[in-house]
């Protein structure tokens, strides 16, 4: 989740320039933003709605829309664990509380220091070698404690 | 000349070590080519070596276990405690038809030469023999239904969407796998991208439309990655071109998504909120146009249906379930892994032969069958037959062929309460039975976990059930009574044990 740009006014009208010409191009652009920002900057979504002719409102509720749209900056991490049922029968849930516990933080929340934010997904596709999970987008099978462990310590 | 060792680069196969695998073996002389996987995950990461004799296996592959591997002389097939012997020959690839994954885990997934050297490019070529008109028959004719899990006949929908009047029309193809227990498109992406491209390019020529888009999760960045690069090499090779392009669209976690009406929202760049049918997205689909809209593996399959004959496809499965299906055996299960077969397995065959039981080592006390939406079965019904009609006819649905297994430690209100918590989530918002009434649901079930009035909650999380059930625009809201009343159904004593929970 390293290098992600400070927020950039001409970096964001070009990123929603390159994509405005496709077709149904909201969430392209959105991907694109976040990418280049880490998450879709609130500053950026009357830009979007120019752009794509359609009211701020109606981009503000497509934005909200997604889980994967965030409206603040990640940690400099991001831990992802499945809570799907595939992985709740390998003992998820107990995972879950575990991660939760060890970095003070609930779903969505992220480490005082910055370092690691913590997100639940439902499904990796990882199901056959659950509980699954993800750091920076690394996928991570057969986790139990000491694999929690492991991720968090690559982490710092 | 090196020896050429094949190690995949599947998810799953990553998530267990196979890049360190693939790096411990580069210092020897060998010739590494990443694969997708086999579909035996409890074997990943699987290397296989190719020898005189063929191709041998060894699996689980450590990285720590390659030196030793290689002092036994694998290099040769030789022997060690790792060696699994010939892939094919492995019971749960033997017992196996497979037709759609035939070149999963077994090809560079990123090689057109490999790719046609197996087969690949044939079902195009025939279709363009045919005509779009007969291809289109042959797709009817042999009885391949969608596989995301609606089960609709895919070549009664190309007729209709080749029929319907527009000036351009599309093919989209649904890669929003959301449901647990599911990966099938995931490695059918990762390892054999070329057979959808394939697959869609029939499909836009037998329908006449000019563009497809591949909606792909965001969950799943090796599939979207590896599917990228294999539409540059299609484009490059001509398996794309000739008046049919394709491009993949990424989705954003939401999966509601996975229903087609609300993909085709999100790929017009709105929220994804479903829409009422009719007009079908045949008729009225993207933007307005006449649109096919299939799984991936209904894509995947049309190729070697094509290669192969309708009738031959259709000689395989079961009642009005024809043809293959790639069952996916996942959770708490000791041979986790993609098992493709004709329909008509018991569920019982299933779970017991071909996954091994638990992974626990535990009894099994339930199996949910096709993703969050499908129902809890008990080892009661495990004779139920895989196929569309014998599940519904069992309260429950095969979906995209998901099998999540749990043991006797499952708690069934928790797993009701979870199906409805889930449904809070990834509703849509559009009708009220489903964004109301998991809200409410999940609230009556708290108050059955607590023990208060447990005979009023039961009956009316019920009558709850009933009103979803009918009442909801789509199949999120109008399935999730079946995880919910399965467990009341099948495993009416965990709704009533309040003192042990609080207890636990």
């Amino acid at each position: 989740m390293a290098d992600q740009e400070p927020w950039s006014r001409e970096r964001a009208a070009a990123i929603i320039a390159a994509e405005a010409g496709r077709e149904g191009a909201a969430l392209p652009i959105l991907h694109a933003l976040q990418a280049e920002f880490g998450f879709v900057p609130r500053e950026a979504i009357p830009m979007i709605a120019a752009a794509l002719n359609i009211t701020r409102a109606e981009m503000h509720g497509v934005v909200t829309f997604y889980h994967d749209f965030r409206d603040h900056a990640p940690g400099r991490h991001v831990l992802r664990l499945c809570r799907a049922e595939a992985c709740q029968a390998m003992g998820g849930d107990a995972l879950g509380a575990y991660a939760r516990d060890c970095l003070g933080v609930d779903w969505h929340g992220t480490t005082a220091d910055g370092a690691v934010t913590l997100e639940p997904v439902f499904c990796l596709g990882l199901c056959a070698i659950g509980p699954a999970g993800m750091l920076d987008g690394k996928p991570l099978g057969r986790l139990d404690v000491a694999g929690v462990d492991a991720a968090l310590a690559d982490a710092v | 000349m090196s020896t050429r060792i094949y190690v995949p680069r599947d998810a799953a196969a990553l998530a267990l070590g196979a890049d360190a695998v693939a790096a411990a073996l580069a210092d020897a002389d060998v010739q590494i080519v990443r694969t997708g996987s086999r579909g035996l995950f409890w074997l990943e990461p699987m290397v296989e070596v190719a020898t005189a004799g063929g191709r041998v296996a060894y699996g689980p592959v450590r990285a720590t276990d390659v030196p030793a591997l290689l002092a036994a002389g694998m290099l040769r097939g030789g022997d060690h405690a790792l060696r699994l012997g010939r892939p094919e020959k492995l019971p749960f690839l033997a017992k196996q038809t497979r037709v759609t994954f035939a070149r999963c885990g077994v090809i560079d997934p990123l090689s057109i030469e490999d790719y046609r050297a197996h087969g690949g490019g044939v079902g195009l070529a025939k279709a363009r023999e045919l005509g779009p008109a007969v291809t289109i028959a042959e797709v009817t004719e042999s009885g391949l239904r969608g596989r995301g899990g609606a089960g609709f006949p895919t070549g009664i929908k190309w007729k209709t969407t080749a029929d319907a009047p527009g000036e351009r029309k599309y093919i989209v193809c649904n890669a929003d796998e959301g449901d647990s227990g599911t990966y099938a498109d995931r490695m059918l992406m990762e390892g054999d991208p070329f057979a959808l491209i394939e697959g869609m390019a029939i499909a836009g020529f037998a329908t006449g439309a000019g563009k497809g888009y591949v909606y792909t999760r965001s969950e799943y960045p090796h599939a979207i990655a590896t599917f990228d690069a294999a539409l540059k090499i299609a484009r490059r090779e001509g398996l794309l071109g000739d008046g049919f392009d394709i491009e993949q669209r990424v989705g954003a976690g939401a999966y509601v998504c996975g229903e087609e009406t609300s993909l085709l929202e999100s790929l017009e760049g709105k929220r994804g909120q479903v829409r009422a049918k009719p007009p079908l997205p045949a008729h009225h689909g993207l933007f307005g146009m006449p649109t096919v809209v299939n799984n991936v593996i209904s894509l995947a399959s049309v190729p070697a249906i094509l290669a192969q004959g309708a009738a031959h496809y259709k000689a395989m499965g079961f009642g009005r379930s024809r043809g293959t299906m790639p069952i996916q055996l996942a959770g708490n299960v000791r041979h986790g892994g993609l098992f493709e077969a004709g329909f008509g397995l018991t569920l019982g065959e299933i779970v017991s032969e071909i996954g091994g039981g638990t992974a626990s080592g535990r009894p099994v006390r339930a199996v949910q069958v096709g993703g969050p939406l499908g129902a809890y079965f008990p080892p009661a019904l495990f004779d139920t037959p895989f196929d569309y009609e014998s599940f519904a006819a069992k309260d429950g649905l095969i979906g995209h062929g998901g099998v999540v297994v749990f043991d006797d430690t499952v708690d069934m209100v928790r797993q009701a309460r979870f199906a409805m918590e889930f449904c809070t989530v990834e509703s849509c918002g559009k009708c009220t039975p489903c964004r109301i009434g998991s809200v409410r649901g999940q609230e009556v079930i708290d108050k059955i976990m607590a023990g208060t009035n447990v005979d009023k909650n039961l009956a009316l999380l019920t009558d709850l059930c009933h009103t979803m059930k009918f009442g909801s625009l789509c199949a999120l809201g109008g399935f999730i009574p079946y995880p919910v009343m399965s467990a009341l159904t099948h495993f009416p004593e965990d709704f009533r044990r309040p003192l042990h929970r609080a207890a636990a």
